[in-house]
């Protein structure tokens, strides 16, 4: 929106703005274009152990897309990422509105909402696992309280252990999706509201319809952080279920991972690692034309 | 002006009866979600305050029959790590170490670029910001090796400053994005009113935008606060035994592959961590308030 | 002593090899009996040489200590020596020149006639040099059974695989698991490793994971032993556990009727002071065939441009080798000495007959020795399907293996 110097100041105020952002330049030249560049170079090779140009041509690419488990790890990633994208906006936006009625203890139940973000995932995982054992969990809890037919053992059930992960992920992220979208409800000028009660607009109607699109970029923020972390899921796997029961959820970062440090197939996890990133390319391209070649209204 | 420094909380028609329907549906809905949230926290507390017997039971709801706080004294000052037998307490001040700068220098660079890229866009701006935005999406293990080649050729391998580097960069693309979306979603009227005072690039981002923008600097406070206070593969492979991270000794204590796992030690070892990003969400969650304030647009 | 000569490291640029260093040592031995075991090996390198041991522990073994590894390595900052499998995992490090060659060492002290079994010492040799001191023996095929739980159905303790079976559904009907096992990968891919020794026999195994012939492991030999990890996987119905250790546990309290697991698993009889041959009984190969394999942990000594480190690191690697250490550091450990001229009548029941199959010869290179951890990776992810989903038969199972062999490197 705010094109600032481009046209009244010229190139003498620019160059502050230019090398105030060389470390961002370099960042994005050296380690991420780079490193993408290095990763793809290497993934037509034989790399074990150690990184080395000994090519293999498309070895690696025939390999990865026979393994049953990569296949399944992808199917997983798109379960897991639909419905964690989805429940964390609504959730988080759900939560922060409700936050922003002016409540008592704000600050308590903001904390409480948060708190999990800051448990490491080791442990996260672990707790999770206890509450979703059929034998001494949330399961047995409820037969006891009568109701003898209950079922759910998500992480011993090949069918829907990714849920089970997907119960823990929310628990852990939908803290930070809330702060974000609160910072940016409190951004939003006051006096947008107080039109909106002046004329006697609903709050409800107030948020879906005038707060919403005002927060366009905040929503573009959350979108790329959830992204983000639904392709990077990792940890929490490892913790939670090792991938099991079988391999039925298997994610992808965690296939780059095994590849590399615990196969020691460098090339393998390239690969797989060249195949995701392949995948966030497709869908970043389009974004930044619609968010940038729309830039020239004003 | 008088309006910009009287800061304003939440918003929304004011609570008028206690009793309301629409309180009763607003703190139910809140407290059931909160017990969602706090229950495995209460599993995780009144795990650690059992001994290990009581915990072989299997009843992981019930409280403790015996508190005992031995295993919060073993977690913080008694667990070995290899030879180490000091606990989490070994690492604690390295990773105050690492934290603070790391978290200050990529808050500053980020914010900049973020400014940069919303009001000061110049030429080729866009495409280096799309190729940051795509590093968000690069798992971190694929730039263990040539992070290394780089932090080598600058001779900041094993430093404390090559692992703020590297949280810095790797913390980038999220935060450059916060900040610039956040900048954009300000009104334009008071970057040109500035401009037109004659404010510089610093000069705007100093009294202007920094003020305006304190909840977007908590967002980022807590996000760089928890990633870099949790972060164990950097501060491990980045850095020497001697400036280790709590994490390191965290991951020994909960890890550890072979022998019994003292689950009650894993719980209050985990907890005993997170206690620091926790007191950061709680204290910096004054900063929480509305940074524009009605009439500060038009002057 | 210690400090004065710590102060002389840092102060003195110029080296000569006689100089006190503070060597640091990374390995993944964290639980209780590990940490003491590395203590053993600390405590003789202080006491016995001027230098200081500088302990680098990092838990989660080879997946975290890997990129840790190769990181400092290649970062131009090696710590002084690394814990690291025996076999061909560090190959490439070697070949890359970034080990040092202890071959000196090994010839000064003989190495190759006190090192016993002596494939130990051939894991650790590439182009007849000599890269790592390998430290203990750890086997994998051994059967842990619960006494308390076959009292409680009046069979005898099995004294073999198939007497197992057989009382497997006797278990059943006592509310026991037959079988404990974790659901991790590295369990289930060793339990079948464990059962095809011993029902396909030594030979054939040799062939598909020495040889890697893909018609052996399509063969007949290996079709017994699908079934009988069908027949396991039938058995271990019901053992929701993750840990091995938990596992194990499911053993010792009775609820499980044993478990196929490695000799670390007598650590944990011991902590719940249970007594071999009273409490538990334990069977290498199953009963049936009494060979064990002989993996275990080796270390490694990144090269370093110091000639007074190089120094320190060949008297690590000689400390460690010593006979007064082996003990100390294997009955800790409660592994097995790697050299068989060491006096371990204090060791129990079971390390006992772990000695005295090792004392016949009947031993095997371990798979981490001939087969590449990447080839390892992928019958991982074959047996963790297999073990978790009914669906897979045997035959099925045995294709996809057979397939694996025949493409390994």
């Amino acid at each position: 929106m705010a094109t600032g110097a481009t046209k009244p100041f010229g190139l003498f105020r620019n160059m502050t703005a230019k090398i105030a952002a060389i470390p961002m330049i370099l960042t994005a030249l050296v380690v991420f274009a780079g490193g993408t560049i290095w990763t793809v170079v290497h993934s037509f090779t034989g790399s074990k152990l150690l990184p080395k140009l000994n090519w293999v041509g498309l070895d690696q690419y025939e390999r990865l897309w026979n393994s049953n488990r990569w296949i399944v790890s992808i199917e997983n990633l798109l379960i897991f990422g639909v419905f964690s994208l989805i429940f964390s906006l609504v959730i988080g936006f759900t939560l922060a509105a409700l936050l922003d009625q002016k409540i008592r203890f704000e600050n308590t139940f903001r904390t409480i909402i948060l708190y999990p973000f800051a448990m490491s995932f080791i442990v996260t995982g672990l707790v999770w696992q206890w509450l979703l054992n059929p034998e001494f969990g949330i399961q047995s809890i409820v037969r006891d309280l009568g109701w003898t037919g209950f079922d759910f053992d998500p992480l011993y059930n090949q069918d829907i252990v990714i849920y089970g992960v997907l119960i823990a992920a929310l628990w852990q992220g939908t803290g930070l999706i809330m702060v974000l979208m609160l910072a940016g409800m409190r951004g939003i000028d006051q006096d947008i509201w107080k039109a909106s009660r002046v004329d006697g607009i609903p709050a409800w109607k107030t948020y879906l319809f005038i707060i919403i699109p005002m927060m366009r970029p905040v929503f573009i923020t959350t979108l790329v952080i959830i992204a983000s972390g639904i392709v990077k899921v990792f940890d929490l796997v490892v913790a939670q279920t090792s991938g099991g029961p079988g391999i039925a959820s298997e994610v992808p970062a965690k296939y780059v991972y095994d590849s590399m440090f615990l196969r020691q197939n460098l090339g393998q996890g390239f690969a797989a690692s060249t195949m995701m990133l392949l995948a966030v390319v497709i869908i970043i391209i389009p974004w930044a034309y619609l968010e940038f070649g729309g830039k020239k209204r004003d | 002006m008088t309006d910009v420094t009287h800061f304003e909380g939440a918003h929304g028609p004011k609570p008028r009866r206690v009793f309301s329907r629409r309180n009763i549906f607003l703190y139910g809905t809140l407290i059931m979600v909160a017990l969602y949230y706090v229950l495995p926290l209460y599993v995780m507390i009144v795990t650690s305050l059992k001994g290990m017997p009581e915990i072989r039971m299997g009843n992981i709801f019930a409280p403790p029959v015996d508190i005992t706080f031995e295993p919060w004294v073993k977690a913080w000052s008694q667990a070995c790590t290899g030879l180490n037998c000091d606990g989490l307490s070994r690492g604690f001040w390295n990773s105050v170490q690492i934290t603070v700068p790391s978290v200050i220098v990529s808050i500053l660079i980020a914010s900049v670029n973020g400014y940069a890229l919303a009001n000061w866009r110049f030429k080729g701006a866009d495409v280096f910001f799309t190729i940051l935005i795509f590093g968000a999406f690069i798992p971190y293990q694929i730039m263990l090796y040539p992070m290394v080649i780089l932090l080598r050729e600058m001779g900041i391998y094993g430093t404390l400053w090559g692992l703020v580097m590297v949280h810095s960069i790797f913390g980038m693309p999220i935060l450059t994005l916060l900040f610039r979306n956040y900048f954009t979603s300000l009104p334009e009227e008071l970057f040109k009113a500035a401009r037109v005072d004659g404010a510089g690039f610093w000069g705007i981002y100093f009294q202007i935008m920094l003020p305006m923008s304190l909840p977007i600097f908590v967002v980022a406070m807590i996000l760089q606060v928890t990633g870099i206070w949790n972060d164990f593969l950097f501060g491990v492979v980045y850095t020497k035994p001697d400036i280790y991270p709590m994490t390191v000794q965290l991951n020994n204590i909960v890890n550890s592959v072979q022998g019994v796992k003292e689950y009650n030690v894993n719980m209050a070892a985990t907890i005993l961590t997170g206690l620091v990003p926790l007191v950061i969400y709680f204290v910096s969650g004054r900063l929480f308030v509305r940074g524009i304030a009605a009439g500060a647009v038009k002057g | 002593m210690k400090s004065i000569a710590t102060l002389l490291a840092a102060t003195a640029l110029t080296a000569t090899s006689a100089q006190a260093v503070d060597l640091e040592v990374t390995h993944w031995w964290t639980s209780g009996g590990e940490a003491a075991a590395v203590a053993e090996f600390a405590k003789a390198f202080t006491e016995r040489t001027d230098h200081t041991w500088v302990d680098g522990a990092i838990a989660g073994s080879g997946g975290t200590a890997r990129p840790i590894m190769i990181s400092r390595i290649t970062g131009g900052d090696p710590m002084g020596a690394t814990q690291f499998n025996h076999g061909r995992q560090a190959e490439e490090l070697v070949e890359a020149g970034l080990m040092l060659d202890l071959t000196d060492v090994a010839e000064a002290e003989g190495w190759t006639d006190i090192v016993f079994p002596s494939s130990l010492l051939d894991s650790c040799t590439i182009d007849g040099r000599i890269y790592c001191v390998p430290v203990n023996i750890h086997s994998w095929q051994w059967i842990w059974l619960s006494n308390d739980a076959f009292a409680k159905i009046d069979t005898p303790v099995p004294t073999n695989w198939d007497e197992f079976v057989a009382a497997g559904p006797k278990l059943r009907e006592a509310g026991i698991v037959p079988l404990a096992m974790g659901n991790q990968a590295w369990q289930t891919a060793g339990a079948f490793d464990v059962l095809s020794i011993a029902i396909a026999g030594v030979d054939a195994w040799r062939k598909v994971v020495v040889e890697k012939d893909g018609a052996a492991a399509a063969g007949a030999e290996y079709a017994k032993v699908f079934k009988a990890a069908a027949d396991a996987r039938a058995l271990r119905a019901g053992s929701n556990v993750q840990d091995w250790n938990l596992a194990t546990n499911m053993v010792i309290t009775g609820k499980a009727g044993g478990q196929i697991m490695g000799d670390w698993a007598q650590g944990e009889f011991a902590v719940a002071e249970k007594v071999a041959g009273t409490d538990y009984t334990c069977l290498p190969g199953l009963g049936v065939n009494e060979v064990i394999s002989t993996g275990g942990d080796a270390f490694y000594f990144p090269k370093n441009g110091d000639p007074a480190v190089e120094a320190a690191q060949k008297e690590l690697a000689s400390v460690m080798l010593s006979k007064e250490v082996q003990v100390a550091f294997n009955l800790k450990k409660g592994s097995l000495p790697v050299r068989g001229d060491v006096d371990l009548s204090t060791a129990n029941d079971c390390m006992q007959k772990g000695l005295a199959i090792l004392a016949k010869g009947n031993i095997l290179p371990s798979g981490d020795q001939s087969l590449s951890p990447d080839t390892q990776g992928q019958i991982e992810d074959l047996m963790t399907e297999f073990w978790a989903n009914d669906s897979i038969t045997a035959e099925d199972a045995q294709e996809r293996y057979a397939d694996i062999i025949a493409n390994a490197d």
